[in-house]
């Protein structure tokens, strides 16, 4: 499952699309909004977690419904880590006269909230570690994974890339069983 | 008191990104944490950090949130009686 | 995957109460904290508590390697920390490097004119990499408050399945402003030094150090035997009330070591001093059946060390193991969680097999690591 150029692939098929000039937070809350997910603790995430917590959604949706808890371990990794958010929050203790740093946006400052609050949404009492890469690095991502599986720590891993930065960004999860 | 009781209603929709909600849904009286609203921990602290912004008032133990979150009632009054801007 | 036993080879960690493993464990075992007093400019109104490594004693270390002096304040710790145990001869296709932090060289965002990749986490790695000569991609593991403790499972689980035979691994994490001013809008800190479990607990102190463990399939001085790391599943920056990912963490650690919960020597716990982190830990300390076992936190000697603090522990652990000694949990006085748990008030002198080092953290995450003593 890709998501990337305003665009969302799930199994290679486009499922929704729109206009590459359309900013990143119009285009993730139109994707929120047709892909029906209807959770309002949407809006309070950073663009990160909207990125992250929408791609797992249209993977997990269907083995999460209905279930009390899931053991679907999270293996997730980029490459700026929670910059776009630390540069924000940065912006609000620059200035000493006007000094009001948010709890609501430093929380974001950790790449790793992102795993949280999918496990909120899907009941993942599971396995879960974010890494840093420059790029998405398959070998190491693949056999983190395999672990996960093969030792009977996890029944399923959704393992993926998921990084944003400044408007920019890419997704791509896999799902490995 | 009204126009401060809107105000606030404002204020805590567009801090606390309550996308879906609009001041009417906000009645007077009823409970902002819990049911209602369905505010958590991070909306009080965020809530605090907005009393001093803008209303010049600190709260300095989170559990005192308990009361002046209360109700927009509540919260209200408190302004009213302690905002120094 | 290989079921193989992958042992702790060497370990050393920098803090502001010393330069090498030995002098820290003499502080401990005097009493001695690193927490102090502090002024900052951004802060003026009251002192902040924080544990800081000074600038003169860094440069005076700094001194013995050479060519050190172009890389950042936390490089530069890493590389002092880790070079004592680097073993050169050994270094090659197949020796990995793990470096774990939550925020890395995140100061460089004071400066104006930054551009985003001076605090790329992965660059960072690859400079440290780059020192030593470790041509493996460097992984970075950066789960918030857990990475620590974590990157000793992650580099475990490489090694049993194959990709590395030896994995160094790095933890560190400086007080920043950025850090501080958080904390201190999340008001979770406390104006003295702080006290884990004590019903007088006020929130942390925060605190820097870096921390450096080799692992590998050679026998060395400690086994790693269990792993776990379950998130809470329940909110972003609250610990779960019922404790249930630290919990599950501990069952999924314990089912791996094959140990009873009663041969466990101590535990090395979070205790951030936090009302909800303490008492949580306290609840899946009983759900496990661990309320007996001896437990201290380290944070009153350190403070929190962020992504450093789970390494950090676990050293100072290994270290008490070795000397057969259990740790105080300093700052404790009066009991303040709901359950009872065993906090450590004074040193108990007793053969020690097993010990179990824990950690959770924003993003509702936890891990649990069980360690057995070799030799």
């Amino acid at each position: 499952m890709i998501i990337e150029n305003n665009a969302v692939f799930f199994n290679d098929l486009l499922i929704f699309r729109d206009e590459p000039s359309v900013e990143f937070t119009d285009f993730i809350k139109k994707a929120y909004k047709f892909l029906k997910i209807e959770y309002p603790k949407f809006f309070k995430m950073d663009n990160l977690s909207k990125l992250a917590f929408t791609g797992a959604d249209i993977i997990l949706r269907d083995i999460t419904r209905d279930k009390e808890e899931n053991n679907v371990a999270l293996v997730l990794a980029n490459r700026s880590s929670s910059a776009d958010t630390d540069i924000k929050y940065q912006k609000s203790i620059e200035n000493k006269s006007d000094y009001y740093p948010s709890p609501a946006v430093f929380v974001y400052t950790l790449p790793n909230i992102c795993l949280g609050e999918i496990s909120i949404k899907h009941k993942l009492y599971s396995e879960n570690t974010f890494f840093i890469f420059d790029r998405y690095n398959e070998d190491y991502m693949a056999n983190y994974s395999a672990y996960l599986i093969q030792s009977g720590k996890a029944e399923k891993v959704l393992c993926g890339w998921v990084e944003f930065l400044k408007g920019n960004y890419r997704l791509a999860f896999y799902l490995y069983i | 008191m009204e126009l401060l009781k809107e105000e606030l209603k404002n204020k805590i929709i567009e801090v606390l990104n309550l996308e879906e909600v609009v001041p009417g849904d906000i009645a007077d009286d009823a409970p902002l944490f819990g049911e209602g609203l369905g505010l958590d921990s991070i909306d009080a602290l965020e809530l605090i950090v907005l009393l001093d912004k803008d209303y010049g008032i600190k709260v300095t133990d989170p559990k005192d949130g308990k009361v002046i979150f209360k109700s927009i009632n509540a919260l209200a009054s408190f302004v009213a009686e302690n905002k120094t801007k | 995957m290989k079921n193989s036993s992958v042992y702790i080879n060497d370990y050393n960690c920098i803090t502001p109460l010393g330069f090498d493993v030995q002098h820290n464990m003499q502080h401990i075992r005097m009493g001695n904290t690193a927490i102090k007093p502090v002024v900052k400019d951004f802060a003026p109104a009251t002192p902040l508590y924080l544990g800081e490594i000074g600038d003169n004693e860094l440069n005076r270390e700094s001194e013995r390697l050479a060519g050190i002096e172009t890389f950042t304040r936390l490089e530069r710790l890493m590389i002092l920390c880790l070079e004592p145990i680097i073993d050169k001869e050994r270094l090659g296709a197949r020796t990995g490097l793990i470096v774990s932090t939550t925020k890395g060289n995140i100061r460089a965002l004071e400066s104006i004119d930054v551009t985003p990749e001076a605090v790329e986490l992965a660059k960072l790695a690859k400079r440290v990499a780059g020192y030593f000569g470790i041509v493996t991609e460097p992984i970075v593991v950066s789960n918030a408050c857990v990475s620590g403790i974590l990157s000793i499972a992650v580099a475990k689980r490489y090694i049993q399945m194959g990709i590395f035979d030896e994995v160094y691994v790095i933890a560190g994490d400086e007080v920043s402003e950025f850090v501080i001013s958080g904390f201190n809008a999340f008001q979770a800190m406390d104006a003295k030094v702080c006290q884990p479990y004590d019903k007088d607990r006020n929130g942390i102190n925060l605190g820097e150090a870096v921390a450096a463990v080799k692992l590998s399939e050679m026998p060395g001085w400690f086994k790693v035997i269990g792993d776990g790391a379950i998130n809470d599943a329940n909110h972003i920056s609250g610990p779960s009330r019922t404790g249930e990912g630290l919990y599950r963490s501990l069952v999924s650690a314990f089912k791996e070591a094959s140990v009873n919960v009663e041969d466990i020597g101590f535990i090395s716990a979070h205790g951030t001093a936090t009302v909800f982190n303490d008492e949580m830990e306290a609840i899946a300390f009983n759900r496990m059946g661990l309320q007996n076992i001896p437990v201290h936190s380290l944070k009153a000697y350190y403070g929190h060390t962020l992504g450093a603090s789970g390494l950090l522990e676990t050293v100072i652990a290994m270290q008490a193991v070795k000397e057969n000694k259990t740790i105080i949990s300093k700052g404790f006085e009066t009991t303040g969680t709901s359950l009872p748990i065993n906090i450590s008030i004074e040193e108990e002198a007793k053969d020690i097999r097993y010990f179990v080092k824990t950690a959770s953290g924003f993003g509702g995450c936890n891990t649990a690591v069980i360690f057995e003593k070799v030799k």
